[in-house]
């Protein structure tokens, strides 16, 4: 423990403020989930009726209640002393009966919190070992060891290996030596060190991930479930990557990116059935739709600021959508277009069994064994290739002028005129291209899908695209890859849970924003470097990062 | 055009170079407040014009007319390049003014891009050189060689600056990780690299201690006598203005009160009331004098 707790533990305790504290706390919380909570609308027979439910209320209250003293504990020094009780707490309600589900996952994720918050308190290697005992303990192969061995508990067990070795070894430590509590600074830090390391690693890893990537189809574990899950994550990660352009590197929040998605998706979907035409017209004509789309939207909107673009950029997203379940006569309304013709073996064969478009089928071409799973293959690589060229894009364009210019823009616009930039020109061209990648992702869902629907085109995909690109560290190109592991990967992970994974998910990103603000990893490489160009140059006496404190240590001297 | 030229011509000189910048009765309201009141100056090329004025005097404003962020109520900017080429400032878009008339701005509050490197704030203010060579992003997607020669002249021109601001050894390092003196010093190269006629700076010493005061002083009228450009200068720093330029302006509440060589100013009755107040004392409030007199100061 801490000079500070130790002192701190000495003192009486100001029960009465911690009581009053708590006691508001619970008295909020009451009046929120009276509303939310007391009272349900259930459907009788003789029609709709209200039935309460105040025994949940009280309890929620109370739990807030506990919770709160529980936090006043820890900022008044007694951190073991709930963390101990937190984790005890934890597992009682995880074997106790609770009047309903939810009162059970609020009572545990509430101990979770509290019992990390006071570990945080300690030190941060308790804190770091505490975590990972929980991760192991949830994703051991142990919750589920009737079932078969499938890829998804293989790698489960990994990272619950991976996990408690961690444990132990953070263990410890916090053990050996008593480090001070972690503060948000320390914590900034430290991932700084992460994620500049991850970036160095990158380097490596980049073409170890790609060749994985490209391998995985015919590696045994994969069946046709790994497979589609391989296509949903890579469709993300393309449309991260596209928002990534617009977010991360012009600085312009973006809440309906899912309107180009969907343009792309329905371009392709009208043009191949009402003309006929094959994926590989289709999709670069859906790809310059969407971006077309990209600049009529951005004319009028990217003269606003900050919020206002971000609130009218959801308004479009919701607009595109409206005017896709109206406008039925064209776009089949809210019955979506069926019967999307799926892309062929680049013009060359299709993948059906027996082909009826007079190409060749793709099996008998190649003199394979019919299988359904050519196809999954094949929009594998697809989206793989696509996802690829997304990336080889910005990495590239954010070396050239234009992509310096986003970035400029970002960090501020009204140097950038002073500069002579045309801020205007610049953000289109952001919004135009990452509209662009929107539009061929779409299209790639559609062929995939053989059917769309506007249901498919909702804020909550926009908001997850967004949320990727904001949990991996704006700008981050392999931070997409990895929110788009947790951001997909956890809700699957949580299956557990049934319904309320999503309370999970959504708990785990609030933990995981306020423990990270700015991204998981966010850190930036610059483009360019003096030494990299031939002549006077000298070497550097360090990295950006160590920067600042060399000046300033060399000037004190 | 000719027309503006003209009545340039028939303003008063500081003396007999061409004027590079003509100031004609700019005024800037906003609401009820007037900022700059019917200023008329010019500068010249090949020199460093002076802005001096109390806070609030409309200093910036006036540049934030010239720079194309405001747009004057009332006036005429006329800016004259030394190979005749004329532009009325007023009626151009803010970033027209850096890429076509080329004039060139640093900011009271530092406004560097913090997140990018040094060298890379450099590049992004030779944007419309190397976006055109980049031909708009294809031949840059490409790797062609014209782009990649334009960027190593962009370079070239980087590294020229960084040397005369003696930042060459922070190239690589986080624009916003740089002290503060560093960072006044970058954003004059940042300008430097548009390669203007014209260079406006706003308050450039502040926060600078003698010894940086001393080196700017030394950076501008090298600028102004290798480069052959005209500098305006806004400054609280007297030491500095004083030893470096050639012509100054003092405006009060908007209005312009004086106009001449340093000396000239300096001796200037309504420049020192201007500073210095008509009653000074009876302006304290009396609690603060009381104050002042108990401690004996
Ligand atoms: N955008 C604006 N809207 C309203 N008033 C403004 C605006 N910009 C400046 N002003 C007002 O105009 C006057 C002149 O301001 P300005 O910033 O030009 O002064 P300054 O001479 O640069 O002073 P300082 O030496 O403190 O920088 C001030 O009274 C200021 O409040
Ligand atoms: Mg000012």
């Amino acid at each position: 423990m801490t000079a500070i707790s130790e002192s701190a533990a000495g003192r009486a305790l100001p029960w009465p403020s911690m009581l009053r504290e708590s006691g508001l706390a619970a008295f909020v919380a009451l009046l929120l989930t009276v509303p939310l909570v007391g009272f349900r609308t259930v459907d009788r027979p003789t029609g709709l009726g209200i039935s309460t439910r105040f025994d949940e209320v009280l309890a929620a209250a109370a739990l807030v209640f506990i919770g709160r003293l529980g936090l006043c504990l820890v900022n008044e020094g007694r951190a073991l002393l709930v963390m101990v009780l937190s984790i005890l707490a934890l597992a009682v309600s995880a074997f106790v009966g609770f009047p309903t589900e939810a009162l059970k996952v609020i009572a545990m994720g509430g101990a979770f919190v509290i019992s990390l918050r006071a570990a945080m308190k300690i030190n941060g290697d308790a804190a770091i070992t505490l975590a990972a005992v929980y991760v192991a303990l949830f994703l051991g192969p142990w919750l589920q060891l009737g079932g078969g061995v499938t890829l998804w508990l293989v790698a489960k067990s990994v990272i619950a290996a991976a996990a408690l070795a961690v444990a132990v070894w953070r263990g410890l430590h916090a053990w050996r030596k008593h480090g001070a509590p972690v503060s948000l600074a320390d914590r900034d830090k430290a991932m700084d060190r992460i994620a500049v390391k991850v970036q160095q690693a990158s380097r490596f890893l980049g073409p170890v991930g790609i060749a994985f990537a490209l391998i995985f189809p015919f590696l045994p574990i994969a069946d046709r479930v790994s497979i589609d899950i391989g296509i949903l994550l890579l469709t993300y990660i393309m449309l991260g990557w596209g928002l990534n352009i617009v977010v991360g590197l012009a600085g312009l929040l973006d809440l309906g990116y899912v309107a180009f998605y969907a343009v792309g998706a329905y371009s392709y979907a009208l043009l191949a059935t009402y003309f006929g035409w094959g994926f590989w017209i289709c999709l670069p004509l859906a790809g310059v739709l969407a971006a077309l789309s990209g600049v009529l939207l951005g004319f009028p909107v990217l003269r606003l600021r900050g919020d206002y673009f971000a609130i009218v950029t959801l308004g479009f997203g919701e607009i595109i959508r409206v005017i896709l379940i109206n406008w039925y006569q064209f776009t089949g309304g809210p019955n979506g277009i069926s019967g999307i013709p799926r892309p062929s073996f680049f013009g060359l064969a299709e993948f059906n069994r027996n082909p009826t478009g007079g190409l060749p089928s793709f099996h008998e071409m190649f003199g394979l064994e019919f299988s359904s799973l050519h196809r999954i293959i094949f929009l594998y690589y697809l989206i793989l290739a696509l996802a690829l060229v997304v990336n080889l894009f910005t990495l590239r364009v954010r070396k050239l002028p234009m992509g310096r210019a986003w970035e400029a823009l970002r960090e501020d616009d009204i140097a950038c005129s002073s500069l002579g930039i045309n801020r205007t020109n610049m953000k289109l061209g952001a919004f135009a291209i990452a509209a662009m990648f929107g539009g061929f992702a779409g299209s790639f869902f559609a062929t995939r899908q053989g059917f769309i629907s506007p249901e498919s085109f909702t804020f909550i995909e926009s908001a997850i695209i967004l949320a990727i690109v904001v949990l991996g560290g704006m700008g981050s190109q392999v931070g997409v890859v990895v929110a788009t592991f947790i951001v997909i990967g956890l809700p699957e992970m949580f299956r557990e849970l049934e319904q309320y994974r999503m309370v999970a998910f959504g708990m785990g990103m609030v933990l995981i924003m306020l423990w990270r603000p700015r991204g998981l990893l966010a850190h930036r490489d610059p483009t360019i470097r003096l030494q990299g160009y031939g002549g006077g140059g000298t070497p550097a006496a360090g990295t950006a990062a160590a920067g600042g404190e060399a000046i300033a240590g060399g000037r004190a001297k | 055009m000719t027309d503006a030229i003209m009545t340039t011509a028939a303003l008063p000189l500081p003396n007999a170079t061409t004027p590079l910048l003509a100031v004609e009765h700019l005024t800037m309201r906003f609401g009820g407040l007037v900022a700059v009141n019917d200023v008329s100056f010019a500068a010249a090329n090949r020199q460093i014009t002076a802005v001096i004025g109390p806070n609030g005097a409309g200093k910036t404003t006036l540049f934030n007319c010239l720079t194309g962020f405001y747009s004057p109520t009332i006036g005429r900017l006329t800016l004259r390049h030394p190979d005749g080429k004329t532009f009325l400032l007023e009626q151009m878009p803010g970033y027209r003014i850096s890429q076509k008339a080329s004039v060139a701005r640093t900011f009271q509050n530092i406004r560097l891009f913090g997140g990018m490197s040094v060298l890379e704030n450099l590049m992004v203010a030779q944007h419309n050189k190397l976006q055109n060579a980049s031909g708009f992003t294809i031949a840059g997607l490409l790797g062609l060689p014209s782009y990649r020669k334009a960027e190593q002249q962009a370079v070239d021109l980087a590294r020229y600056w960084l040397s005369r601001v003696r930042l060459l050894d922070y190239a690589d390092w986080q624009a916003g990780n740089l002290p503060y003196g560093a960072q006044r010093r970058l954003e004059i190269a940042r300008a430097m690299c548009t390669e203007p006629v014209l260079l406006c700076l706003d308050e450039p010493a502040a926060g600078l201690n003698p010894r940086e005061s001393g080196e700017l002083a030394d950076l501008l009228t090298f600028i102004r006598d290798e480069h052959g450009i005209g500098v305006l200068l806004i400054e609280h720093d007297m030491s500095v203005v004083m030893s470096i330029s050639d012509h100054v302006v003092v405006l009060d509440y908007g209005r312009k009160i004086a106009d001449g060589t340093p000396h000239e100013v300096k001796n200037d009755p309504a420049v020192i009331r201007a500073y210095l107040g008509e009653e000074e004392d009876e302006e304290l409030p009396p609690e603060v004098a009381k104050d002042l007199e108990g401690k004996g100061v």
